[in-house]
């Protein structure tokens, strides 16, 4: 499905947004308010350029100080891999927009991710993946690298990581896997315009709650991650 | 033998004793934390190993890659994390992130002077990938936690592995970072961007090219980590004493803003360049090609003018 078509479906509203250089900078209005759209479409590689003009969207929208919920609309293949983005630090740049949303986070701005296309590794790391909530279309591509490259890299046979990935959501990619990992709050199937009021309302009544992150029980609950909820109450209680 | 070369071999061997580089992370906690303070938390033994490894059929490590504990380092209590690039490259999986975050979140409860953070890791571990990538987000939370609780993260990179990938990003939001020439520090490492872009994008068996690229004389020069030193424990021991003493920045919207026009200026001024020496050169500095030969000293003689 087209960005176009998916904004449209979702906010049919005052939707108004630009696409420059693999980034989207938009509003549209809802029955829980105007709402901030930043993002980046087209499975974006991002660079120094994206990453620095994403924290820059944010760090308005909280300097406002009217506590405006922002949409961000996740289509990232990852990280683009240059030497001149490396060269001056690209992960700095990273953990900075990170660091943004977490700030917006704290900030009680109502935020979730929309995943619409494909959310990879490093690029959804560095912002998707740090919002409130995070939902996923049905039809996107959510992972950190494909089964191919996976045993071309770790030397375990393609077959072997095909049959255990039937059972197992901790290594193979899926938007299922996702979901019980507890990465993806929800997958959404039939989109209306009610799916991000919705949330930013349920948000508004407990938003202090998403300062602790619950991720690890909720996949414990779900079958995802089995262990990692013991190991940190077994540190904690050490 | 003669006297010239048994010299030189104490010189090498009393090097490699005192080099951080060299040692496993057990022996790099023994030889920084004063003398017998260090408790290790989970170990060895009372946690099973990986279940996800064991699946695959790759024999787990008791410790899962990373060593955590409380420790005194010239009689401040701190709280110690150190990966241990021996296995599987100091990769985050299930167990290790998770090891990572208690010891972040416990740290908030109990206060400790700070958090010393060993990092050697290639990032996430592919055999647990989903695990991992979350896991990494999960400690990004924690540390931004940590550091607003006003408890300073020291972390120093000079291992075998570095800090790539999702652990390069991590660094990044600790409050002080200790660099060693031989650290490496970025987000795709030199051997995948060759295998994407080509050898002519970044050839990685150029050495010298990588350490210009990610090595710890770059990123301080470029003022991407706070401190250069030598592969040397003393002199890390010494920068970590130090680090720990600094005040620390809250993470703020002032913060953040004067960070992001650091970024934007950086991009505008040099964006672009592939090879740190014409940076160098266009902040001033005379003979960039020598900087390779110099030690972190002279390196931060440059730097402080």
């Amino acid at each position: 499905m087209q960005t176009q078509t998916i904004l449209a479906e979702l906010f049919p509203n005052e939707l108004e947004y630009q696409i420059d250089n693999w980034v989207i900078r938009g509003s549209a209005e809802t029955k829980a308010g105007k709402v901030e759209i930043i993002g980046t479409v087209d499975s974006a590689a991002i660079n120094q350029a994206i990453a620095i003009t994403l924290a820059d969207a944010v760090l308005d929208v909280i300097a406002q100080g009217k506590k405006t919920p922002i949409v961000f609309i996740v289509d990232t293949q990852g990280q683009d891999s240059s030497r001149a983005d490396e060269l001056l630090c690209l992960n700095r740049t990273f953990a900075h927009l990170a660091a943004c949303v977490d700030l917006l986070r704290r900030s009680e701005h109502p935020n979730l991710a929309i995943i619409l296309g494909e959310a990879v590794s490093g690029g959804f790391l560095s912002y998707g993946l740090m919002a409130n909530q995070i939902f996923a279309l049905q039809s996107s591509q959510v992972k950190v690298m494909d089964l191919n490259a996976m045993s071309r890299v770790t030397k375990i046979p393609l077959d072997k990581l095909q049959s255990l990935s039937k059972t197992s959501a901790i290594f193979a990619p899926g938007v299922e896997n996702f979901y019980k990992m507890g990465a993806v709050d929800e997958i959404w199937v039939n989109l209306d315009e009610h799916l991000v009021e919705n949330a930013i309302e349920s948000q508004r009544t407990h938003i202090q709650d998403f300062l602790t992150d619950n991720r690890r029980q909720v996949a414990k609950e779900r079958d995802g991650r089995l262990l990692c909820n013991e190991i940190v109450d077994a540190v904690l209680s050490a | 033998m003669n006297n010239s070369n048994n010299k030189d071999s104490r010189q090498a061997h009393a090097h490699i004793q005192k080099s951080f580089y060299e040692k496993t992370a057990r022996n790099r906690i023994a030889s920084i934390v004063d003398k017998d303070s260090f408790v290790e938390i989970l170990k060895p033994g009372s946690v099973p190993t990986s279940p996800n490894l064991a699946s695959l059929d790759i024999t787990g490590s008791f410790d899962d890659g990373v060593i955590i504990g409380k420790a005194k380092i010239k009689d401040d209590a701190v709280y110690i994390i150190a990966q241990e690039g021996r296995f599987m490259g100091g990769a985050v999986g299930e167990m290790h992130g998770a090891k990572i975050v208690g010891m972040l979140l416990k740290a908030l409860e109990e206060k400790p002077k700070a958090v010393v953070f060993f990092v050697d890791s290639g990032g996430v571990r592919l055999h647990e990938a989903n695990a991992g990538l979350i896991t990494i987000s999960e400690i990004m939370r924690a540390m931004l936690k940590v550091r607003n609780a006003g408890i300073p993260i020291v972390t120093v990179i000079g291992g075998t592995n570095g800090a790539f990938g999702g652990m390069g990003i991590c660094s990044c939001l600790s409050t002080h970072i200790i660099m060693t020439e031989e650290g490496r520090l970025a987000l795709s490492g030199p051997e995948v961007i060759e295998t994407l872009k080509g050898v002519e994008e970044f050839d990685s068996k150029d050495r010298a090219l990588v350490w210009r690229v990610t090595g710890g004389k770059t990123r301080y020069l470029l003022g991407h980590v706070q401190v250069l030193v030598e592969d040397d424990i003393d002199e890390i021991t010494q920068a970590i004493v130090d680090g720990i003493q600094l005040p620390i920045d809250t993470v703020d919207l002032d913060y953040l803003q004067q960070q992001q026009k650091g970024l934007q200026q950086q991009y505008d001024q040099w964006f672009g360049e592939k090879d740190s020496i014409a940076i160098w050169e266009g902040m001033g500095i005379t003979e960039p090609e020598s900087i390779s030969m110099l030690s972190a000293k002279q390196v931060r003689a440059i730097k402080q003018g």
